[in-house]
């Protein structure tokens, strides 16, 4: 039995290997996405261009301006007449616009409050908030040096923020972990998704189905090479990420490598599950291709759970992916202990239990 | 050759296309429930804007200044305070997660902010696993406090603040900040680039697989006929779908769309196009549904989702990616529609964003036709 | 006026630089007037032949002109004037048959009352009528190929081309689409009928005969005749096994090929009238040889060189299969149903050990159901099927441990190696350690393996593919062998040499169970079994059956004379009741 098994994971691993076309699925793409999503997918908000309309002119507004410039937020500095200021926003042409009146530094320097207005396009709301939150630190700056400078006796209370394990807000670090966890979630499903399509397709399934071989040792055979080309993928990636993108990791290797297995497994199911009802290797991709977006979307990958409204919250919870993201990115930033791990290990662990388990009935009565 | 000639023909391919689409189940699922699944899920499961945002406060002063500090935090509608004596817990849970930040309230808090000779500090701690999130407690904390400075006139908005420098801010298009305002859009561009690509390079790579191709190329069709018999009928198709996945969101999420017709049916026609345009030339060159439906996803679905402006800013990507973003239609369509939707028509943006979009368009036009011949080789 | 509707000149086609040629220096001229067979097995390039001359594929060199106009610059022209059905037919499968046939009319601009008078005539001759508003996909094959005529007609072309039309098919149905395209050739129409099949290709006026792209034989088929003039001979009266007779003749220098015919052998000599004496045959003093008519086979394989001898390494090697005192396979009521439809109803018979015994009958009838049954691939509905005494559902796994199987098509893994493929077929049924090296070993031996050792499975000439299926189905010594139509589409060389090696596994106590099409193949079983309508209509030895239909119409019945009239016969008993 064991060796009818491992004729079978053999071939499969063979036929992964040898298919020029799925050694392609299963290094283009994922490289490809690493890189992608490490560059281009940021919610960071850099290299903008914003429009000055400065009414005043006055030393005051000279000063706001050279400190906004040397931020390296804004690469593009426009200065504008008033009434460019609506085709400026209209046509996209910056997302935000620093207005000062005509008496804004008489005022400041008459020491009264001097006001700047701050326009912002809402059509791209959240990156205009974050620019937002820049040009306001950068107020602030200027309001505690004024007080300092001209020893205010001002009761001022300031709030001082660290961002802890993270302190450049670097959002790499923040999607590039992820991806570790999306791409082997693809690994996962495409393998073993395509794998008995694709026997059907070749008719090499009545060949098995005429051996000795029973159902469990097809699906053990089946699986087993996914999980083993799902490691070895993760594994890839992880090496890639810490030596080349050189993101930090602080957990446990153990944990991580634990996680990893139970989570793969958990996906594994599902691939199964789509073989089986398909009758076709493209009727397979379909059905991963119709899984997988929501699973990624719904996982915390880029927006957290927490902002989903409170009926959509809980059907993540079937969703292996989401617990795995937790792990991952506790595991990568903040060194999580093992109960931490726990709380969401556990539920990956019902998941395969279902998953796996289900996916093998379906298979049992299908062949059939 | 004469047109009733060409027309008939042109009408037969049309009145089968349409014909298959109803019987094939496969492109109806692509065609309307596909999208709306994606509307569903992207619409409400995509949000960055945080509520409820789980912040714990370290009452180290107890002294009721701190404790008013503290209701204002908890009537803050960003927030869902909890409210602790020890540091140490709440460590605890901001690394397991339960909780996003920490707002420390030190011991001598009052007594600084009653004594104007110093500055009493206030150490917000976030978790910085999640920068968007980090960011944006950043910001709010921010507000919160100081509007309660204000309140507690430690701080007069107008006078007394002797120099200092108060910003105002004003949202144009979207003053709710509601970033499903932002989304939707870009979510009508993904499912139209899915359903224009996808479907039409999965229906014509049938059609190669079949067989059917080869029979209908050796009949006096001319390679044009075969194309627009194919466009148009998914033309309609795509379209009837996007103009559903409008409705919807306008019912669902509340969208205001402030622009005009006209131009919105300019805009996505041209898009809609250069979707069809792509799907084609996907099938004829693999004429394999396996792999054109995995072409179709990383040509049209992925650089619609990352590369066009949708979610991710096109500003922050590095130079070589920005150029790359250039040529993605799905970028110019979105900022089109968004701009339709939240501020109405700009003629300028739009002249600009369409004129873009038929030059990108003739581009696959011309490439699609040199690539379709009437042979199988 | 008969003229050379098609001249092919000097045509050669190579599909990428490193591939073989496809075709290679092709010259030949197609009259219009006649039905011109294009004859080769798979792969010989019949269908690049066809989808040249129709303009869909650019020749590598060499020029093709129809009717005058040339197929690199005037394809245009040329595809004004053809109906082209390719090999799946070219339908529609979600349209109905009425939406198709207007779909090509509307493509060839048939309209109004042509359209319509058009349709009645092509309706009735396909006898269609019926059917008009069925879904195309809902056809059964036979239907299909009437459906993709009558498409290919709407406009009366002055070319037909159509490729393997008759493929799958039963032999009622090709019989009659047969006789439908006789009917329509005059003189302004010119046919183009490609086929595996060769019995087909004595029926066509012109024959082309291809075999690895390149042109065997041009001309009529008396004149390929004329190359095996007097060589030909059926050696009748055997006693003792016919295949024993077989071995023996092909064994003997002066026979070049030799197959079975019933009782009978038949016989194809190295040279004109000079055949192997009843001494050498040894097969009984009654012996009679006499002449015979030549058919095309016999020409393509003298052509090819002539057949395999009689030795089979294979069966020298094997192990002879233990007595087994019982029938080795009982199936018992054997049915099948989907639904409310019964696939296969109440189907008992045995086979005794040793035994070639065929599964007959036209597609749809029940012969594939009965045969997944019988070797585990479907679940029957009711009754059982018994392997060496071992139920097939109770004891799976011992049952199946005594069989092997080879698909159609051979289904292996086409991007292993044929040492990954034997390997795992031997890990699967229980091989392992030196035992497993040593029977892979053999079989490379045996099957000559060695030159294509590490190439992948899906590159390998047909033949080869053939060898490695066998292999892989015979590794673990099974005492019963399906075999699922085994040599659809081979060349006839590769499949002599295949039945050479089922007959000596057979000499060894192997019994084989087969389903095929090809009716000079079910002469090589000792019983045959005609499945029609989900029902055993007949059973017996391919002799005992044509006996039973001979008379005085058919004083000399082929088998598949004797299929389409006992199923004929069967067909009138129904409407009657």
């Amino acid at each position: 039995m064991l060796n009818r098994i491992i004729s079978l994971i053999i071939k499969e691993l063979l036929s992964v290997w040898r298919d020029k076309k799925s050694r392609m699925i299963l290094i283009v793409p994922p490289i490809l996405q690493l890189l992608v999503f490490s560059f281009a997918a940021t919610l960071e908000v850099s290299n903008v261009s914003i429009g000055i309309i400065n009414e005043d002119n006055g030393i005051i507004s000279k000063r706001i301006e050279d400190r906004l410039i040397g931020t390296n937020i804004f690469s593009k500095i426009y200065h504008l007449q008033n009434k460019d200021a609506e085709s400026f926003i209209d046509t996209e042409k910056g997302l935000v616009i620093i207005h000062f009146n005509q008496d804004f530094s008489r005022k400041v320097l008459n020491k009264e409050t001097g006001n700047i207005q701050v326009i912002i396009d809402g059509r791209r709301s959240n990156s205009a908030q974050i620019v937002m939150g820049y040009i306001s630190q950068i107020i602030n700056q200027y309001n505690l040096d004024y007080m300092v400078q001209n020893n205010i006796q001002k009761s001022n209370s300031i709030v001082i923020t660290r961002h802890w394990f993270n302190h450049n807000l670097e959002f790499r670090w923040f999607m590039v972990p992820a991806l570790m966890a999306i791409i082997s979630l693809m690994m996962g499903i495409v393998v073993t998704g395509l794998s008995i399509a694709r026997e059907r397709e070749l008719g090499t399934f009545d060949q098995l189905m005429v051996s000795p071989i029973q159902p469990f040792e097809i699906l053990i055979g089946k699986t087993v090479p996914g999980l083993i080309i799902g490691l070895a993928e993760a594994t890839f990636l992880f090496l890639i990420i810490i030596f080349i993108l050189q993101i930090p990791f602080r957990g446990s290797l153990l944990l991580l490598y634990i996680s990893l297995f139970i989570f793969i497994c958990s996906v594994l199911g599902f691939g199964l599950f789509i073989s089986s009802i398909s009758k076709t290797q493209q009727q397979a991709i379909l059905g991963a291709f119709l899984f997988m977006p929501p699973a990624i979307l719904l996982s915390g990958f880029a927006t957290p759970i927490e902002n989903m409204p409170s009926w959509l919250q809980p059907i993540t919870l079937i969703n292996p992916l989401r617990y795995f993201m937790a792990i991952l990115r506790g595991l990568f930033f903040k060194d999580i202990p093992v109960e931490v791990v726990m709380t969401n290990l556990w539920p990956l662990i019902i998941i395969s239990i279902i998953t796996l388990t289900g996916a093998s009935w379906f298979f049992k009565r299908r062949l059939e | 050759m004469n047109l009733f000639v060409i027309l008939r023909r042109l009408r037969g391919l049309i009145y089968k296309e349409t014909l298959q689409i109803f019987r094939d189940p496969s492109s109806l699922l692509i065609a309307f429930i596909l999208p709306a699944i994606f509307l569903v899920l992207y619409g409400y499961g995509l949000s960055l804007d945080v509520k409820d945002i789980k912040l714990g406060i370290v009452m180290e002063d107890t002294a009721p200044t701190a404790q008013s500090l503290i209701r204002s935090f908890i009537n803050s509608k960003y927030y869902d305070i909890h409210v602790d004596r020890s540091k140490k817990a709440f460590e605890n849970q901001l690394i397991s997660g339960k909780i996003k930040g920490i707002l420390i309230i030190p011991q001598d808090f009052s007594k600084k902010l009653r004594n104007r000779g110093n500055i009493a500090p206030l150490q917000l701690i976030t978790d910085g696993s999640d920068p968007n999130t980090a960011h944006l407690i950043q910001n709010y904390t921010q507000g919160v406090w100081q509007n309660w400075l204000v309140q507690e006139s430690y701080i007069q908005s107008k006078n007394s603040a002797a120099g200092l420098i108060n910003m105002e801010s004003r949202v144009w298009f979207n003053s709710e900040l509601k970033s499903s305002n932002t989304l939707i859009p870009g979510i009508i561009a993904i499912v139209m680039a899915l359903v224009g690509t996808l479907l039409t390079a999965l229906v014509i790579a049938r059609e190669w697989e079949r067989g059917t191709m080869e029979s209908l190329m050796a009949t006096p069709v001319s390679i044009v006929e075969i194309i627009l018999g194919k466009i148009i009928p998914y033309f309609i198709l795509g379209m009837t779908s996007m103009l559903i996945t409008v409705l919807a969101s306008i019912l669902m999420f509340k969208i205001p769309f402030r622009g005009s017709i006209i131009w919105f049916l300019v805009l996505s026609s041209l898009f809609m196009f250069i979707s069809l345009f792509l799907g084609l030339l996907i099938s004829t060159v693999t004429k394999n549904q396996f792999v054109a439906s995995m072409v179709s996803m990383v040509s049209a679905f992925l650089p619609t989702m990352i590369l066009s402006g949708f979610l991710f800013e096109i500003s922050s990507m590095p130079p070589v990616i920005r150029l790359i973003s250039s040529i993605i239609p799905a970028r110019y369509f979105i900022s089109g529609i968004r701009t339709l939707f939240l501020a109405g028509d700009v003629p300028e943006l739009f002249i600009f964003n369409s004129f873009i979009m038929f030059l990108l368009g003739l581009i696959l036009f011309l490439i699609t036709a040199k690539k379709t011949v009437k042979r199988l080789d | 006026m008969q003229k050379q509707l098609i001249k092919i000149n000097n045509l050669s086609r190579q599909f990428s630089k490193t591939d073989k040629f496809a075709l290679d220096c092709i010259n030949a001229e197609i009259p219009s007037g006649k039905i011109t067979g294009l004859v080769g097995p798979d792969g010989a390039g019949k269908t690049t032949l066809i989808r040249t001359v129709a303009g869909l594929l650019l020749p590598t060199s060499g020029i093709i002109t129809v009717n005058g106009f040339d197929s690199i610059k005037e394809a245009d022209e040329i595809q004004s004037i053809i109906s082209y059905m390719p090999q799946k037919f070219g339908l529609y499968e979600d349209l109905t048959v009425i939406e198709n046939l207007n779909l090509y009319a509307d493509l060839k601009n048939v309209t109004g009352d042509e359209r319509k008078s058009r349709f009645e005539i092509l309706l009735k001759f396909t006898d269609l009528n019926r059917f008009t508003r069925r879904l195309a996909g809902a056809l059964s094959g036979g239907m299909k190929q009437k459906l993709g005529l009558a498409c290919c007609l709407i406009k009366k072309p002055q070319l037909l081309l159509l490729d393997e039309p008759s493929v799958g098919v039963d032999p009622i149905s090709r019989r009659e689409l047969w006789s439908m395209v006789k009917e329509l050739v005059d003189d302004e129409m010119g046919v183009i009928w490609s086929t595996a099949y060769l019995d087909e290709a004595e029926k066509c006026d012109n024959v082309l005969l291809l075999n690895e792209g390149q042109l065997c034989f041009h001309g009529i088929p008396s004149e390929l005749y004329e190359r095996v003039k007097n060589r030909t001979f059926q050696i009748q009266n055997i006693e003792g096994s016919n295949r024993k007779a077989l071995t023996t003749a092909l064994n003997n220098n002066k026979v070049i090929d030799g197959i079975i015919q019933g009782n009978n052998v038949r016989i194809v000599t190295r040279k004109e009238n000079i055949f192997p004496s009843n001494q050498e045959l040894s097969s009984g003093i009654n012996l009679k040889i006499i002449k015979v008519e030549p058919r095309f086979e016999d020409a393509f394989i003298d052509i090819l060189g002539g057949g395999p001898g009689g030795k089979s390494l294979l069966s020298e090697k094997m192990q002879i299969i233990p007595e087994y005192n019982k029938d080795i396979i009982v199936t018992t009521g054997l049915t099948k149903t989907f639904g409310d439809f019964t696939a296969a109803d109440n189907i008992s018979f045995s086979v005794k050990q040793g035994e070639i015994f065929g599964l007959l009958g036209p597609n749809g009838a029940g012969k594939s159901t009965t045969f997944k049954m019988m070797c585990g691939l479907l679940k029957p509905t009711s009754g059982t099927a018994r392997i060496v005494g071992y139920d097939l559902r109770t004891a799976s796994g011992e049952a199946r441990s005594k069989l092997g199987y080879m698909a159609q098509k051979f289904s292996l893994y086409d991007n292993l190696s044929i040492l990954q493929n034997l390997n795992f077929f031997a890990g699967i049924y229980g091989l392992s350690g030196k035992q497993k090296r040593e029977k892979i070993e053999q079989m490379v031996q045996i099957f000559d393996l060695k030159q294509y050792f590490n190439d992948s499975a899906g590159g390998l000439p047909l033949g080869f593919k053939q060898r490695l299926a066998l292999a892989c189905a015979v590794m673990h010594n099974p005492p019963v062998l399906f075999l699922d139509e085994p040599t659809s589409g081979v060349d006839p060389i590769t499949r002599r040499e295949f039945w050479v090696h089922i007959n000596g596994l057979v000499q060894k106590g192997v019994t084989i169970v087969i389903t095929t099409h090809f009716m000079d193949e079910a002469e090589y079983c000792d019983r045959i079994g005609l499945v029609y309508r989900s029902r055993l209509i007949a059973m017996g030895s391919p002799d005992e059956l044509k006996s039973r239909i001979r008379s005085e119409i058919i004083p000399d019945p082929t088998l598949e004379d004797t299929f389409i009239e006992l199923i004929r016969i069967k067909e009138t008993q129904r409407q009657a009741t």
